[in-house]
């Protein structure tokens, strides 16, 4: 098929970016988006053109590292049924002719370092603010001295395959990260490991995503609709649960 | 030191050094020896721990893990990665799970079976003092990562679950669904990010090492490119240790990340560092076939997939049925036919090499007959399709996603891909490399796996280094520091910095007539067709040519577009590519010198009357360990002999 892509293109943090269009044919439906663009980087470069910078790592959407907004839609998962990271959406989810927008994830906090790449370290932030248990190596005691009911064990589960990618952020209207901060809160609150941290854990994790700038949740859903793993909207009761005990009952 | 020829070896390749006599590994009962070992390595009172500091390279569960114990024991570590977040590191993609001898399943397991297993799954090409202390570790680490949170299955009394996975004949395999390694790692990153937040890590990330710096004899620092703004910057350190992962990416397609490469072991054994055993790479038997040139990686499906999907081919090559239309009495369920006992379990190694047989035979399926069906028709008809999708939901998702077929109705269809390299740096039983001061942990290093790493074994690998083994070794090197301060007027950084900004200004001034990457799949097309599943006198010679010749070709023929001073991926592609050119040499030379089969090695020359790897102990029950030779000059083989106390050295079997 052939195709044509609507790219954003900026060449570093302060400058001003623009949609540039690019024609691409003979796509092969088999291709991952990300390889068509590669075949595109491979031809910009022949012909003298600095090639389109963009994020990935695994190619198998676990490591979280890729991501684009692709006709409007964050990891351009359009209408599909089926969640997906970018980098395991196939052209043939396109067809001949079509014009394709690509644009990086949009949010203050996450500040365009070169044309499709942002900078998302924001979210390493909120983790060190809370998003862990503390359990220095060598201190574990048995791991059988605490059995963990399998439906808690599995709805923790649910929560920790957040892969950090942000398409939450990109996707919701108020530019919030709280899909991702909720579901650490769910993971580590789920599990009596997470017990003894557990309000200090929200309240910290909470402040530091609205230091870094990430807007409030006004329970739209659009991150839950990207979310290439499927985060659950009710991890974000959970956290606001979570965050009115500990602000009501800090001690206990 | 001798040139060597003679009669096999008319054009010789390499020089021989001498033996390494010693691996610091205590003697005695091997039961014994990792307590004797933390018993006299000197240890660092808390409070000195603080004038001491380390630099980590790479945040996989090897060095996030050592990161995080090193920042919790009180020293100051600097840590690197290249990815835009610690947790993105390649640790993330291991599907399968991590195994650990903790017996819970009562089926006779114990620390002495899982070294045992290791140590004969690696046919008889590792140390027996570091598999038993990675069977000892094991234990620690489901402890240490249950406390951390991470979510493995468990039963309806709440206790943890256990599989199976190749090789073996218990069920030691803990697992968090397909995603073992992704929980795994963000455990380690959530401690690691802990320490960041209590200021005894400071984390760098979008930052890649490209030269180390030893000096005066040690390792002391590195040069680092930020990759956002190019800046080449210095950093330094009591001890340097490299958690860089494997080099699997030599082959360009492989299960790795796009970004793993080889460029901080290849510099540091270009220091001084020896490389050991680089021909033994790992080919995984269940991965989704290649499906066109623009190809950028392989998926893994994981080989936990192999406890309850059944691989076949059709008996004949001239069967074009689909799948499910050939009846039973037309196929070929191989494995099974030919290693009754583990059937479908058998070790990767041989695994997968039998698909390639039968592909050989012309009786592969899909495009190109390279493929092999796993079936789990008999599964579902057996446990209901809702327990199929419990145990193996996000995998055949996977598999649906990539190639638009439904994994539940149509068997999938699998080939062998590269997945791991057992080979790495050279280390001693602390995890020091020839270089004092350099350690290397988890797949950087040639470690415990010998010729064929087992499944589950990575992630016990990479989490017991650094974990466990590394904050209890290190210590006895940086007993003896702080050492004396360097900066960047030493000759040795100041050296370093300018070989990194020659290299850098010499990609970017070719402006030749190719991308990076044409050169990185030449170079891949190579190693797969004479350094791959099967290795030839023959092939590795014509091999060892024609990388000699693709090395000048890019050197004078590269296009390297823009500048140093911004987030340039060509640039850093180009500096990766060069340095697995060289690489790939070095595993041809040692694949070509080490005229035995074993494990993922497999010389056509050397094979039993059944088509299976033959061992030739007397002449190489040895580590290879090469000594860089000099820019154009031979590598120099130092041999470490193995020597077996424990596990009786015999041909392995399966059937």
């Amino acid at each position: 098929m052939n195709i044509t892509v609507r790219v954003w293109r900026q060449a570093g943090p302060k400058d001003a970016g623009k949609m540039v269009s690019y024609d691409v044919p003979d796509v092969s439906e088999h291709m991952s988006f990300l390889e068509m663009l590669d075949v595109l980087n491979e031809r910009l470069t022949m012909e003298g053109d600095d090639p389109i910078a963009f994020d990935s790592d695994c190619r198998e959407g676990i490591c979280g590292m890729c991501g684009v907004v692709i006709n409007g839609v964050p990891h351009g998962r359009g209408d599909s049924p089926v969640q997906t990271t970018t980098c395991q959406l196939h052209m043939r989810s396109f067809s001949d002719g079509d014009v394709i927008d690509i644009e990086p994830w949009r949010a203050d906090p996450f500040p365009v370092v070169k044309d499709l790449v942002v900078d998302r370290s924001a979210f390493d932030r909120i983790i060190q603010s809370g998003g862990f248990i503390s359990a220095p190596t060598g201190t574990a005691p048995d791991a059988h001295a605490a059995p963990v009911p399998k439906a808690a064990a599995d709805h923790a589960f649910d929560a920790a395959t957040c892969i950090g990618c942000g398409a939450c952020v990109a996707a919701c209207p108020n530019g919030s990260a709280m899909l991702f901060t909720a579901a650490k809160v769910t993971h580590l609150g789920l599990l009596p490991q997470g017990q003894p941290e557990r309000k200090s854990r929200v309240v910290g994790m909470v402040h530091q995503h609205d230091e870094e700038g990430f807007g409030g949740c006004t329970n739209i859903g659009e991150c839950t609709a990207v979310c290439p793993k499927g985060i659950p909207l009710e991890t974000i009761s959970r956290l606001n649960r979570d965050l009115l005990g500990a602000l009501l009952n800090p001690q206990t | 030191m001798s040139d060597v020829i003679n009669s096999v070896d008319a054009d010789s390749v390499y020089l021989e050094g001498e033996d390494i006599a010693d691996t610091k590994a205590p003697a005695g009962p091997i039961e014994k020896r990792w307590d004797e070992r933390r018993f006299n390595a000197k240890l660092v009172n808390p409070a000195n721990r603080r004038k001491l500091s380390v630099i980590i390279i790479g945040t996989g569960l090897a060095g996030a893990s050592a990161a995080a114990t090193l920042g919790e024991a009180g020293y100051q570590v600097t840590s690197f990665c290249y990815q835009d977040s610690p947790r993105r590191a390649h640790s993330i993609a291991a599907q399968g799970g991590i195994n650990a001898a903790k017996n819970y399943r009562n089926d006779g397991d114990s620390i002495y079976r899982l070294f045992y297993d290791t140590v004969k799954g690696g046919d008889f090409r590792a140390r027996e003092s570091n598999v038993y202390r990675l069977a000892q570790a094991s234990v620690e680490i489901i402890d240490q990562c249950v406390a951390q949170g991470v979510p493995f299955a468990r039963e309806y009394g709440g206790l943890l679950d256990n599989r199976s996975f190749g090789g073996v004949q218990v069920s030691r395999t803990f697992y968090a669904r397909g995603q073992t390694g992704q929980q795994l790692l963000i455990g380690a990153y959530q401690a690691l990010e802990r320490q960041i937040a209590a200021g005894t890590v400071k984390m760098h990330t979008r930052h890649e090492m490209l030269e180390l710096i030893v000096a005066d004899g040690k390792a002391r620092g590195v040069v680092i490119r930020d990759m956002v703004s190019g800046e080449i910057e210095t950093h330094y350190a009591d001890a340097v240790v490299l958690a860089s992962g494997g080099y699997g990416n030599v082959f360009f397609l492989s299960t790795n990340a796009m970004g793993c490469n080889v460029t901080a072991t290849w510099r540091a054994h270009r220091k001084g560092a020896y490389f050991a055993n680089p021909c033994y790479t790992q080919i995984h038997p269940t991965c989704i076939p290649v499906s066109g040139e623009y190809q950028s990686k392989l998926t893994l499906m994981s080989e936990s997939l192999r406890n309850d999907g059944r691989i076949w081919v059709p008996k004949s090559g001239e069967d074009k049925r689909p799948a499910p239309d050939i009846p039973e009495a037309d196929r070929d369920y191989y494995l099974e036919r030919i290693y009754p006992a583990f059937g479908n379990l058998v070790p990767r190694d041989i695994a997968s090499r039998a698909a390639k047989n039968v592909c050989d035979e012309g009786r592969g399926v899909g495009p190109g007959g390279l493929g092999v069906y796993l079936d789990f028709a008999d599964a579902i008809a057996r446990l209901g399709r809702k327990a199929v999708e419990a145990k193996y939901g996000n995998l055949f998702d996977m598999y649906a996603q990539i190639t638009g077929e439904n994994p539940y109705e149509t068997p999938m269809r699998i080939y062998p891909a590269v997945h791991y390299t057992m080979g790495g740096l050279w280390v001693d039983y602390d995890l020091q490399s020839s270089i004092p001061g350099l350690y290397v942990t988890g797949e950087a290093n040639f470690s415990d796996h010998g010729a064929n790493r087992l499944g589950a074994s990575a992630l016990m690998q990479g989490l017991a280094d650094g974990y466990f083994v590394l904050p209890n070794t290190i210590n006895d090197y940086l007993s003896a520091g702080p050492f004396e301060k360097i900066d960047d007027s030493h000759p040795a950084a100041a050296e370093a910095v300018a070989s990194v900004k020659g290299r850098i200004e010499k990609f970017l001034s070719i402006n030749g007539s190719r991308t990076v990457d044409s050169f990185h799949k030449e170079l891949g097309h190579i190693m797969w067709d004479y350094c791959g599943m099967e290795r030839t006198e023959e092939g590795l010679r014509k091999a060892i040519t024609r990388i000699r010749e693709l090395k000048q070709e890019f050197w004078s023929d590269v296009r390297v577009l823009g500048t140093n001073e911004e987030l340039n991926q060509a640039l850093e592609r180009a500096g990766r590519v060069a340095d697995f050119i060289e690489l790939g040499e070095l595993m041809c030379i040692d694949a070509l010198v080490r005229r035995e089969s074993c494990g993922g090695h497999f010389r056509a020359e050397s094979q039993t009357e059944d088509g299976e790897a033959l061992r030739h102990d007397d002449e190489y029950a040895h580590v290879s360990a090469w000594e860089f030779g000099g820019e154009g000059g031979k590598p120099i083989l130092h041999k470490e002999p193995l020597v077996y106390e424990y596990v009786e050295m015999k041909q392995r079997s399966y059937k």
